[in-house]
């Protein structure tokens, strides 16, 4: 990544700093349809430095949106924050539940927030280790969901593992070894399918594909972008790798310093940006 | 038989007479700690499983030899207490006998081997053959008391879990025995339901013990002095073994039954005869083997041997 003093730097456009987002993809959000996640004014404060500053969006049902920026962006704390993970300082996140009742996620119980995590959400991280039950084979690692609901056959329970295992096609004879007798990719498909088993309807992604190789990655993403698309899922993905959000998100938050510095459907923050940084982002790939 | 009475005063007993000397108390807990100790039962009493934290004190004995179990006793034991204290069901071996004498020199309390004429019984791996009654209270000496433990290392973590009612990852423990064994293989500390609330550690009794602790007329204490975690299962209340509908809960059985009363229900325990491979079962539980002996019961070596075998022997060769 450049520099950004090396850059010229090109005049503001005119939507270079939006502090709000709303759909602006006409597959999403129709006038009858409720958003799945609404993010209002939301701010995390470190003392006297902002985290994230103010950040508004909506995300509907089936939707993909890719925060992206260089590390210290504030892309984590915002996701962190939208994720339930880490309380922010001022503003809400809105989540209406399959019951169609919506909440408040940071003012809802605990336990509403821990039961929307291993039900209804998924988070899929960066390292997969720190996603994965490391001591159980990956059989229990994909049942452990279905026994927090109450599954309680066993058989049941090994079909339905055996069933994600081939989804994310990982042999099925692997299904009683531990995740770290896996590949990394493995693992991470491992993670994958424990955090779909469930049904969810809202995936958090936090650098998916990184520490991977490159063909693994591209393996990877073909795969996430068909379960995606196939269950319907709407995802919030961070990541400061632009290929993987062209990929994956239909529309991106650029952030810098903690601000939204520009949004909009993912082909036209790439392919025409606006905001200086986004251009330095963009052109700093092309030179890749 | 008689009810255990709380805050006696130490006068009318008569314990040691050169410990009293030394100005210990009765039961050697001042009665302070004693109160504390209690007031934490009570509310584990209160909440069938649930851990209550207490300020465990030094005992004058290490970690590992049941001060968990020392200090409840010594907080609930009064003068008219007929102490019985079991170590995987003998009687005899170091960790029972020490525990008993160091309450015979504290208290003066009468002991007893029989578990019906106890009333106070401290135990450790085991619950006694015989049925146990509302006139019981049983002191279970416990080292791990957190059944999370093993899924979850975190502390902060295992109190959302309970607290929350979070208990997938138990089942997830017995998914992988079962992936792994072809059964449910956890044998000891089976992981229990209390009142179809909390999931408890039953402390390394086997198995085959859990039926006795679901609606069991005495009340069943645990105390785990190194973790400092006192948990209760009240009189009469409802304790399920986890299990998959598939894989459902069983208890160990034996082909054999014991070689000295011919009981075929009690827990056995395998004992090395010779370098040759020959073994005898014989109950783990001491007391409830010798009485049926002396009702008149036989078993593979009773019959073979004119004399009857002392009972105590064989369990100190298995100790
Ligand atoms: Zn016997």
């Amino acid at each position: 990544m450049h520099n950004i003093q090396d850059v010229p730097q090109p005049a503001p456009a005119d939507n270079a700093s939006p502090s709000s987002v709303t759909s602006v993809n006409p597959e999403f959000g129709s006038a009858e349809e409720q958003p799945l996640l609404s993010v209002a004014g939301l701010s995390k404060y470190y003392g006297d430095r902002a985290g994230c500053l103010n950040v508004s969006f909506d995300l509907y049902p089936g939707e993909i949106i890719g925060i992206v920026g260089e590390s210290g962006s504030g892309k984590s704390t915002l996701l962190n924050c939208i994720s339930g993970r880490l309380s922010p300082t001022y503003g809400t996140v809105t989540y209406q539940q399959q019951s169609k009742e919506r909440c408040d996620i940071h003012a809802a119980p605990e336990h509403l927030r821990r039961m929307l995590m291993r039900t209804e959400w998924g988070y899929v991280h960066q390292n997969p280790r720190d996603g994965l039950r490391n001591n159980v084979s990956a059989g229990a690692n994909i049942g452990e969901r279905l026994m927090g609901v109450g599954m309680r056959h066993y058989g049941n329970i090994r079909s339905k593992a055996s069933s994600w295992l081939e989804r994310v096609e990982i042999m099925q004879e692997r299904m009683d070894d531990l995740p770290r007798t896996f590949s990394g990719g493995m693992q991470q498909r491992l993670q994958i399918a424990r955090n779909l088993v469930s049904n969810p309807r809202l995936i958090f992604m936090d650098e998916p594909t990184g520490g991977l190789d490159v063909s693994v990655q591209a393996r990877l993403l073909d795969l996430l972008r068909e379960l995606v698309a196939d269950m319907g899922l709407a995802v919030v993905i961070v990541t400061h790798d632009l290929a993987v959000a062209r990929i994956l998100a239909h529309r991106l938050m650029v952030m810098k310093g903690g601000v939204v510095v520009e949004s909009g459907l993912t082909d036209q923050v790439l392919d025409d940006p606006h905001h200086e940084y986004t251009q330095l982002l963009v052109s700093s790939i092309l030179q890749v | 038989m008689t009810h255990t009475t709380i805050g006696q005063d130490s006068r009318q007993g008569q314990p040691d007479e050169a410990l009293l000397e030394h100005g210990y108390n009765f039961a050697f807990l001042d009665e302070q700690t004693k109160r504390m100790v209690r007031r934490a039962t009570l509310k584990a009493i209160a909440i069938p499983g649930y851990q209550v934290p207490f300020a465990s004190r030094e005992m004058p004995m290490p970690y590992g030899w049941g001060t968990g179990g020392i200090q409840l006793t010594a907080s609930i034991i009064g003068q008219q207490d007929i102490l019985k204290v079991t170590d995987q069901g003998a009687d005899d071996t170091t960790n029972a006998v020490s525990i008993r004498s160091f309450f015979q020199r504290t208290t003066g309390v009468s002991t007893t081997e029989n578990t019906q004429e106890a009333t106070l019984i401290q135990t450790r791996h085991r619950i006694p053959e015989e049925t146990l009654s509302k006139d019981h209270i049983l002191v279970y000496q416990v080292p791990i008391p957190e059944p999370l433990r093993w899924m979850e290392p975190r502390e902060t973590e295992t109190r959302k879990m309970h607290a929350h009612e979070e208990y997938g990852v138990m089942h997830v423990k017995l998914y992988e025995d079962i992936a792994h064994h072809g059964h449910i293989a956890t044998s000891f500390d089976y992981p229990v339901q209390i009142a179809d609330r909390y999931i408890m550690s039953p402390s390394p009794i086997p198995k085959f013990d859990n039926p006795k602790m679901d609606n069991c007329p005495a009340l069943q204490v645990f105390g785990a002095g190194r973790e400092q975690r006192i948990y209760a299962i009240p009189p009469y209340t409802k304790v399920h073994s986890l299990d998959f509908e598939d894989h459902p809960f069983t208890v160990q059985s034996w082909e054999e039954v014991c070689s000295l009363c011919g009981s075929d229900e009690s827990y056995l325990d395998e004992i090395i005869l010779d370098n040759e491979g020959n073994r005898m079962f014989v109950c783990s539980d001491s007391d409830y083997c010798r009485k049926r002996l002396e009702a008149g019961h036989t078993g593979a070596m009773s019959e073979q041997q004119s004399d009857t075998p002392e009972v105590n022997s064989v369990e100190v060769a298995n100790a």
